[in-house]
């Protein structure tokens, strides 16, 4: 176990380490989709009857956009002066990789959440003062990392990689949009009747993604 | 005559789209001289001897690519990822079409081009994730790095389906007024009518294989020139 747990713990301190140095991820997730924010109320134009069918979405549309910008970051780091080499010299299997980067994006992700949603919900005004809220967003940042770690290890290598990344992560994605989008309309609406199937849904994604990306990635990682 | 006489191969060639060509133009005659035209949606309904096949064979291209990912990453062998980039291609041809037949049928039946119903959406993210899946391996830095890339991308992408299918299952019981449904494509079919519709299946899938046959046979001239330019040093 410890063979396990504790390099994936090291590869992510590693991370948070680079991160707190440079704040690049959490300050591009929490500007732009804060930015996102103030454009789309331009464009919806929320008032109280609305309000509730146009915040899930340009939430969760803003947070996914951000997510794409930050893993796209987080990958480059790596690449820029042969430092994924060295990560791939290291007397470890490469799902033990996988689930280091993994930890370190869903952490900054959900740094930034915490301050993003509480911020949406202000800029809108709409009251999130539910256990489910916390949740959905924890549920759909794990699986949106999961998917977002294993492609933006394989984008970081291709040409322009920057408009690889959500082409590929997008549509597969699209499930754990829908949930999340679905499911905190639900709790909005004050009648979380239909939440169980969203929650279910995101931590069958979430389980399914998991393993399938630990298994693929030594395949991306390969030299 | 020697064995590797081109002519040889290029005569099996003309006698199988020979035969294929004939099975096309009987399928043809069948669907419109044979079956019986559709009381209420008239002539229109004949596109669905296409469309139904198409969907069928698009299916049936992306669990082709799903083995053949899964065989690569196990096997490392450069055929499994030729027949997944063949089946790949020629499924995203036929997921085209099918989306292209599917609105020129919705149109007069259903009274719009497009609608947001599960199966619709489910074929449309197929379609956009299979079409990432190509531009993966044009955009890779290596032939070798595409292949293995594309492979994780055919896994991934196939195991979504179910998920996807299933999550705008959930999501239409949530918006019922933006459906319109399915309900009117399915029912009783003529027994006429199935027949014909199974001959077409079963010539959409010759159709297929001949493809991904001629497909694999590029890539093999494709990897002689290489490997002829290799050996004289032409790069």
């Amino acid at each position: 176990m410890n063979y396990f747990l504790i390099p994936i713990l090291q590869i992510a301190y590693k991370d948070i380490i680079l991160e707190l140095r440079t704040k690049d991820i959490f300050v591009t997730i929490l500007i732009f989709a804060l930015l996102m924010g103030v454009i789309f109320s331009f464009v919806f134009v929320p008032t109280k009857q609305n309000v509730v069918l146009i915040l899930p979405g340009t939430l969760w549309v803003s947070i996914t956009f951000a997510g794409v910008l930050g893993f796209n970051r987080s990958l480059v780091l790596e690449k820029d002066k042969g430092n994924l080499d060295g990560l791939l010299l290291c007397p470890v299997t490469r799902d033990v990789i996988y689930f280091g980067k993994f930890l370190g994006l869903f952490l900054f992700m959900i740094s930034a959440e915490i301050f993003i949603v509480p911020l949406y919900a202000v800029l809108y005004n709409v009251s999130i003062l539910d256990v489910g809220i916390p949740v959905i967003v924890i549920l759909t940042t794990i699986g949106f990392a999961a998917v977002g770690t294993l492609f933006s290890a394989i984008c970081v290598n291709t040409r322009s990689r920057e408009v690889m990344l959500p082409i590929l992560l997008l549509p597969v994605s699209v499930p754990i949009i829908v949930a999340a989008v679905e499911g905190t309309r639900s709790i909005l609406e004050g009648s979380p009747v239909g939440i169980e199937r969203w929650v279910q849904l995101l931590a069958a994604f979430d389980v399914i993604f998991l393993v399938l990306a630990a298994f693929t990635f030594g395949a991306v990682l390969e030299e | 005559m020697d064995s590797n006489n081109p002519y040889k191969s290029f005569d099996v060639r003309v006698f199988l789209i020979s035969v294929l060509a004939a099975i096309m133009i009987t399928n043809l005659a069948l669907i419109f001289f044979w079956a019986p035209t559709e009381m209420v949606m008239g002539l229109v309904q004949k596109v669905l001897y296409v469309h139904v096949p198409l969907a069928w064979i698009g299916f049936l291209a992306f669990f082709v690519v799903f083995i053949g990912s899964v065989m690569y990453l196990w096997k490392k062998t450069q055929p499994w990822d030729g027949l997944a980039q063949a089946a790949a291609e020629v499924g995203v041809l036929c997921t085209t079409l099918m989306l292209v037949t599917g609105a020129i049928w919705a149109k007069p039946v259903w009274g719009v081009w497009w609608t947001w119903d599960p199966r619709l959406t489910t074929s449309t993210i197929l379609w956009l994730m299979y079409v990432g899946y190509l531009m993966l391996r044009g955009y890779a830095p290596s032939r070798e790095q595409g292949a293995r890339y594309a492979a994780v991308m055919g896994i991934v992408a196939f195991v979504n389906v179910p998920i996807v299918y299933y999550s705008t299952i959930l999501w239409r019981t949530v918006h019922p007024e933006m459906v319109i449904g399915p309900a009117s494509e399915t029912g009783n079919l003529d027994s006429q009518m199935r027949t014909v519709l199974l001959f077409s299946a079963l010539t959409f899938t010759l159709l297929f294989v001949y493809l991904v046959k001629e497909r694999l046979a590029l890539t093999c001239a494709y990897d002689r020139i290489l490997s002829i330019r290799h050996k004289e040093g032409i790069y």
